[in-house]
């Protein structure tokens, strides 16, 4: 089976029922996506299926076997971090760090529908990810940052 | 991936290019790693630094990182005196030998919110004694006196004749001179500090943004087989026999075989195995804990709170005095058993080879799964060898002294040729059988003819935490765990050397170590203060309700005596705006708690709708932390473990049904979620006190806060949890 991931066209041979997480982590090596339930309660493992936001852990591979996959370590380009990424780091967010690569997935999914977002959108949108260090309020302060920051690239 | 972390990934290609050692380690096999470099070219100036000829500055790491903050403040401290910038700093988990126990707890561990405290003169000794061996190396070798010598970004500079040295290049000098550490050294003066004191990043933040940071899940060895444990459906039952044609049949899986505790099936995904499992047939033996029930466990504990405990402690005659009172408030508060579910599930590599064994584990406390690990196979202790990534949280959960997780993965590996890693899926995590443990304290309190507290008599029951453990002897003080009573005494109790910050003139508390009941008791965020602290301040409320004194003046008196708490206290009631009016529907509680040794008190503002569903729309923190190294750290840390506490009373509970656990993954145990998440101020008070810990100190506090403030909303006293058990969910 061929997934394309993080723009590259990759060769799998894991079973078909098998969930997108563990190709990744297991057959990819991408680690960045993390397992934290296997029934869609955390968002610990989201990723972008042609750009939306969904729960690897439980999207079998067959399903997104000709659809662009994004992970954490694909959010990065040449010219540095993500605008997201770039925000969460200013902001200092991460405790643990074991639910970021997933908040920052939701959060990026979040900004590229809803450029300004208020906080009750970032707490609906965001409200399937959980932190277990409470690192929430310094999630709702960087995707306002991460929205001023992609405002600006674009009007540069 | 080598275990050696840098504060800026995206600079490691740079790191790297800069030395050889570093890039030999980065190519070998984790495990190796460490001693490769150990033995490579950099120089050991002490324990906790070495330094490279390239100029690379290694730190030794004896604390653990799960999201503590440890490995931030730790290279803060040590940057701090060698004149360096922390982020610079390259750094190795220190290995599991007693030169780099914790100077207080004996042991390699990391807990009890002690590391900044712990090591804010050991490492900065370190770096203050490398840093004057670098100086005289200088002054030796240019002939000049060192007095006139600056360091600065891990150089020495002579600034009359111009001449500068990397500390690394200094290291040729130190050899030929033969130069050694100096017997005693003098430390920076705060008002010097440039790092200490100021707000600062997360030391592996940049790795923890762009998917690089290394969790123990996400390490990969060469030939390593995944394992899945099935598991007995009573936590402690056993394997009688199992039919694995099935499994064995299914792609990629390996092996099928009984361990301690369950059935491991190998494979070469984690996914192939966890599918294997499920196909195992297992016949079980349930074992001694087929009858355990926690509404048996509430019933057995009310019954013996009524009868005498263990004496802790005894001021005046709480007894008399409300013997002879005309009203005595009474109350039972029933705390439930607490899962941690941590978001990493517990996991870890074992490889056994011969007489050695290694294994990569997140771990708070890797003496002792050294310990367990060298008992369980017969081994020399010093032939285990630890590898500690970074952990996906913690919360107590990781400083097992079962060291469950780890030995399990050990007899999983053993007869194995490769390393083999055990994942607990989240179900297992949450039916681990290591919980917080359930309590119920019952109180009786009286007030004076001036509504002030005036007899207190508390008793305690629930299962010790230390009873029988190898800490029993520090721990245990006349058969009493002080864990079960630490903030419910109002005086200093064995090696705890402080008490409520209140002073009621009556003061009995008794304790009863619950029956050892299969299920095992484990530290949760904050300890014995998730259920003193919930008991205390909630009844400390019903007695200010009972005297007509305000909460908040209440406390105010009763610290009178306490001058770090009364300022926290009246600092809180002002920058809460205790005294302006709320609308109807809203509540407003405060808290106050002292914890291992920082005073913490937070007031709170609660909208309550008809239906019970309620908000915590503002929580106002006041922190007196000492001196506080790291101000950006210490506010997260009092978000986060708000945000903790707040969970575990608003949804937290475990129950058991003939020895089953009945929760199993996020949907029936709920945590905190975003939009639950209230808006918090935090305010550190200015110190020149040494500074102690703030990892836990914010956990509980939130929660009798919120009680009470859910009483003053409804008039509705809140006394088992969670809340949302007593018709109050959280929103």
């Amino acid at each position: 089976m061929k997934l394309e991931v993080n723009g590259k066209e990759v060769e799998i041979t894991s079973e078909a029922d098998t969930p997108l997480l563990w190709v990744l982590r297991d057959e990819l090596g991408l680690v960045g996506t993390k397992y934290g339930c296997g029934v869609a309660q955390c968002g610990a493992c989201t990723v972008h299926v042609e750009g939306s936001a969904i729960r690897s852990c439980v999207t079998p591979v067959a399903a997104v076997a000709d659809k662009r996959i994004q992970t954490i370590e694909g959010q990065a380009s040449e010219q540095g971090l993500s605008p997201v990424q770039q925000a969460w780091l200013e902001t200092d967010v991460a405790q643990c760090g074991y639910c970021q690569s997933g908040q920052i997935m939701a959060a990026t999914a979040l900004l590229a529908s809803n450029p300004t977002p208020n906080d009750a959108e970032i707490d609906g949108a965001m409200a399937g990810n959980i932190c277990r260090c409470g690192t929430y309020p310094r999630i709702r302060k960087a995707v306002h940052l991460a929205a001023a920051l992609m405002a600006e690239e674009q009007n540069t | 991936m080598s275990e050696h972390l840098t504060a800026a990934p995206m600079s490691r290609r740079r790191f790297m290019q800069r030395s050889g050692a570093l890039l030999f380690a980065a190519q070998c096999p984790l495990g190796l790693s460490a001693k490769a470099v150990a033995g490579g070219t950099g120089a050991m100036m002490n324990s906790f630094v070495r330094i490279d000829p390239s100029n690379v500055i290694t730190m030794l790491a004896n604390n653990s990182e799960f999201g503590n903050g440890a490995y931030t403040v730790m290279s803060m401290m040590l940057a701090e005196e060698l004149d360096v910038d922390y982020r610079s700093i390259a750094l190795e988990a220190a290995p599991t030998s007693p030169e780099y126990y914790s100077p207080l707890f004996r042991e390699y561990l990391t807990a009890g919110s002690v590391t900044t405290g712990s090591t804010f003169i050991p490492m900065r000794t370190a770096g203050a004694k490398a840093r004057t061996m670098l100086l005289e190396a200088a002054s030796r070798d240019w002939d000049v006196p060192m007095a006139e010598l600056t360091t600065a970004d891990a150089t020495v500079t002579h600034a009359d004749t111009g001449r500068r040295a990397t500390y690394g290049e200094l290291l040729e000098v130190i050899h030929r001179l033969d130069i050694q550490p100096p017997e005693t050294v003098v430390l920076k003066d705060p008002s010097e500090f440039k790092i200490l004191g100021k707000p600062a990043r997360r030391y592996e933040g940049a790795g923890k943004v762009d998917g690089s940071a290394q969790f123990g899940i996400d390490i990969k060895l060469p030939g390593m087989l995944y394992g899945a444990i099935a598991r007995p459906p009573v936590y402690g039952g056993s394997v009688v026999d199992f039919d694995a044609t099935e499994a064995l049949a299914m792609p990629g899986v390996v092996k099928a075989k009984a361990i301690r505790a369950g059935v491991v099936v190998l494979a070469d995904s984690y996914w192939r195995a966890q599918k294997a499992k499920a196909k195992l047939k297992i016949s079980w033996d349930r074992g001694l804990n087929a009858k355990v029930s926690t509404e048996q466990f509430y019933a057995d504990y009310r019954a013996l709170a009524d009868t005498p405990g263990m004496l802790a402690e005894d001021i005046g005659d709480a007894r008399g005095v409300l013997d002879a009172a005309d009203e005595v408030v009474e109350a039972t508060y029933e705390m439930p058993l607490l899962a941690h579910a941590t978001l990493e599930p517990m996991n870890c590599i074992a490889q056994v080879e011969g007489d050695t064994c290694t294994i990569w584990s997140g771990t708070q406390y890797q003496s002792n799964d050294q310990e367990v690990i060298s008992r369980f196979l017969g081994i020399p202790q010093q032939n285990v060898t630890i590898h500690r990534p970074l952990m996906g949280g913690s919360f107590g959960r990781r400083s097992s002294k079962t060291a469950d997780y780890t030995v399990e993965a050990v007899e999983a590996a053993m007869g194995e040729s490769v390393p083999v890693q055990i994942i607990w899926s989240r179900e297992e995590d949450i039916r681990s059988g290591h919980y917080r443990p359930l309590f119920v304290h019952k109180l009786r309190g009286s007030v004076d003819d001036s509504g002030m507290p005036e007899a207190w008599h508390q008793v305690a029951v629930g299962q010790s935490l230390m009873q029988g453990t190898k800490h029993d002897p520090t721990y245990m003080v006349r058969g009493i765990d002080i864990y079960s009573l630490d903030g419910c005494l109002q005086e200093p109790f064995g090696v705890f050397p402080y008490g409520t910050s209140y002073q009621i003139p009556h003061h009995r508390v008794e304790s009863h170590n619950a029956p050892k009941s299969g299920i095992v008791p484990q530290e949760w965020r904050s300890v014995g203060h998730t259920h003193t602290g919930i008991a205390y301040e909630c009844f400390l409320d019903e007695l200010a309700h009972k005297g007509g004194i305000d909460p908040m003046e209440l406390r105010l008196r009763l610290t009178k005596d306490h001058a770090r708490m009364n300022r926290v206290l009246r600092v809180l009631k002002e920058k809460c705006d205790w005294d302006k009016p709320l609308g109807p529907g809203r509540g407003r509680g405060v808290a106050s708690r002292i914890y291992n040794i920082s005073p913490v008190a937070q007031a709170v503002e609660v909208t309550v709708a008809e239906n019970g569903d309620f908000t915590v729309d503002r929580v106002v923190c006041v922190v007196d932390c000492g001196f506080a190294v790291n101000p950006l750290g210490i506010e997260g840390q009092v978000e986060g473990g708000l945000a903790y506490g707040l969970g575990g009373v608003a949804f937290g509970n475990i129950d058991i049904v003939n020895g089953e656990v009945q929760q199993s993954n996020f949907h029936d145990y709920p945590v905190m979620r975003l939009p639950q998440m209230p808006k918090v101020e935090v305010h550190i008070l200015p110190s020149d006190e040494p500074p102690t810990g703030v990892g836990e100190q914010a956990t509980t506090p939130i929660v009798p806060a919120v009680v009470n403030a859910l009483f003053n909303a409804t008039g509705r006293r809140i006394r088992r949890f969670p809340l949302s058990s007593q018709g109050f969910n959280l929103v």
